[in-house]
């Protein structure tokens, strides 16, 4: 294993983790205040893969079809929060697991029926093609270095929205007390709509950029989705910085473990230790911090 | 009694389908203060929350400022001048007290400007709330659970009052707070209504509301059981005292 590979890998998992880190964020914010935990998630991100593919197809200029990809989520989004999403918020846990699996489902399906099951493939931009030399031996996709550049300014974006700006204190107050929130003259139907809509054109980003570098296919949110779970509760339900921390924790260890079980163990154990390291991190996080490792319940 | 700015008549009002409140008429005017009182679970917070849509509104009627309001959601009751300081104070704890008060703020210009008296009333800012309580600028940036109990109910005072508000609404203004802080909210209270705002005061301090009150209704069993000018207060104070359950 030489230094050069591990550099590379290490980038790599950077990446992964910041495109787990747009699908926690989503996840932690719609349960922090919607209380809503969603399993269709996932069909966001696939949504944002799905609409970079098809608007390439129709427009050249790269950014334009970025820009229409998420606009065409944020309005897929809408209709969903309204006609699904919105009553589950008052309703159980078990409810809304099952609703929202229903509706990945759906989803899953319904690309199928518009766009084919054969896989799509996006081309990343051009100005993106090309390679940046990290060592003078080992050179990395200019397009992973973005993505990963994307994601973290994405993160900054919202920190600073929540941190910052009067729509961010009403997010956080309504995370811990909506209808008092409601009661002080906030349309809080309004509210969860943007919260709902912010969280899925997260996923969506991760989609859009995932484009190019993997299948776009149904389902293919689906596996990002339970590392994002396995994130969201390492990190701590309805914590920015534990979603962070622990998706690059988790985009390394995956992205390394990869590489080094298969390695020392052979390939069958080794692979299966690989799939398996992210949720024995996750149990070890839990016997010793129950609310994950920024969680704000003391439990 | 001045033009009335709350109106309640026949309020049935409860929760899913368990009902509380059985007919409750209700009216605060322009710039009055209005205690409510009764015992625990006489339907106080009911008909508190009710008016803010935090309880099922099932008959009666609702208006504000002459305007039905009785089908509105919460929030828009809330932008037609009611500012609501709920019982417990909910102030949010992980913003600290700037961002409490600016969170749901409403600039003059949102307020409503239905009545003459209440686009006449100096409008709230950041700066006056904090002019109002020094003890809030000194905490500014403090947590809402790094704060006392009476720093609490500041806050949540100051929170309903930058939603620029013609009627108050205090559940339990005093409740769980020391001796000396209940006294300044009492007379935070009395320079509110000094400044012409209208109050709807739920306590148990009769002596208070009879200095801060013009007049009483008292609940019992979700029905307004006595009502009257606050003067009454003093003269049967022997039957209110078993009304409202103070030794």
């Amino acid at each position: 294993m030489t230094g050069g590979l591990v550099l590379e890998q290490a980038f790599n998992g950077l990446q992964f983790g910041m495109i787990l880190f747009l699908m926690a964020v989503g996840v932690t914010l719609a349960f922090g205040v919607m209380n809503l935990i969603n399993l269709a998630h996932g069909s966001m991100l696939m949504l944002g893969a799905y609409f970079i593919a098809a608007a390439a197809t129709k427009i050249t200029a790269y950014p334009l079809a970025f820009v229409a990809a998420l606009m065409l989520t944020a309005v897929a989004s809408v209709l969903l929060e309204v006609l699904v999403m919105r009553p589950l918020y008052r309703m159980g846990h078990l409810d809304q697991v099952l609703a929202t699996f229903g509706v990945s489902i759906a989803v899953n399906e319904a690309v199928i029926m518009i766009w084919g099951r054969e896989a799509m493939f996006v081309a990343p931009p051009e100005w993106l093609d090309g390679t940046v030399a990290l060592t003078d031996t080992i050179s990395y996709p200019l397009y992973r270095l973005a993505i990963t550049g994307v994601a973290a300014l994405a993160g900054l974006a919202l920190w600073l929205l929540l941190a910052r700006t009067r729509l961010g204190m009403r997010i956080r107050a309504g995370a811990e007390n909506g209808d008092i929130v409601g009661a002080l003259g906030v349309n809080v139907r309004l509210l969860f709509i943007g919260v709902f809509v912010i969280s899925s054109l997260l996923a969506a980003l991760g989609g859009v950029m995932l484009g190019p570098l993997i299948a776009v296919q149904s389902g293919m949110g689906d596996p990002l989705l339970i590392l994002a779970l396995a994130v969201v509760v390492i990190g701590g339900v309805g914590s920015l910085k534990g979603a962070l921390v622990a998706s690059l924790a988790v985009g390394l260890l995956d992205t390394f473990g990869r590489m080094i079980w298969p390695h020392l163990m052979g390939n069958i154990i080794g692979n299966i230790v690989a799939n398996a390291s992210v949720y024995i991190l996750m149990a070890l996080v839990i016997a010793v911090r129950p609310s994950g490792l920024f969680g704000n319940h003391a439990a | 009694m001045p033009r009335p700015l709350l109106q309640v008549t026949g309020l049935e009002a409860g929760y899913g389908s368990a009902q509380v409140l059985f007919g409750i008429d209700l009216a605060v005017g322009e710039g009055e203060v209005v205690a409510l009182m009764g015992r625990n679970g006489m339907g106080k917070t009911t008909l508190v929350r009710s008016l803010v849509g935090l309880a099922n509104r099932m008959a009666g009627r609702i208006e504000f400022a002459g305007v039905d309001v009785t089908r509105f959601p919460g929030y828009r009751v809330a932008r037609a001048g009611l500012g609501l300081v709920p019982e417990g104070r909910h102030v949010f704890r992980s913003l600290d007290v700037e961002e409490n008060l600016v969170a749901t703020a409403r600039s003059a210009a949102q307020a409503p400007t239905g009545s003459a008296e209440g686009s006449a009333r100096e409008p709230w800012t950041l700066s006056r709330v904090y002019e109002f309580f020094p003890r809030l600028a000194e905490r500014r940036h403090h947590r809402g659970n790094q704060l006392s109990g009476g720093e609490q109910q500041m806050l949540a005072i100051g929170r309903a009052l930058l939603t620029q508000p013609s009627l108050l609404v205090l559940d339990e203004a005093t409740e769980g707070l020391a001796p000396l802080i209940r006294e300044d909210i009492w007379q935070t209270l009395g320079r509110l209504k000094a400044g012409g705002l209208a109050v709807l005061v739920v306590d148990r301090d009769l002596r208070a509301l009879s200095r801060l009150a013009d007049r009483y209704v008292i609940l019992d069993k979700g029905q307004v059981a006595r009502s009257g000018p606050v003067s009454d207060l003093s003269e049967q104070a022997s039957t209110i005292e078993r009304h409202i359950g103070v030794a």
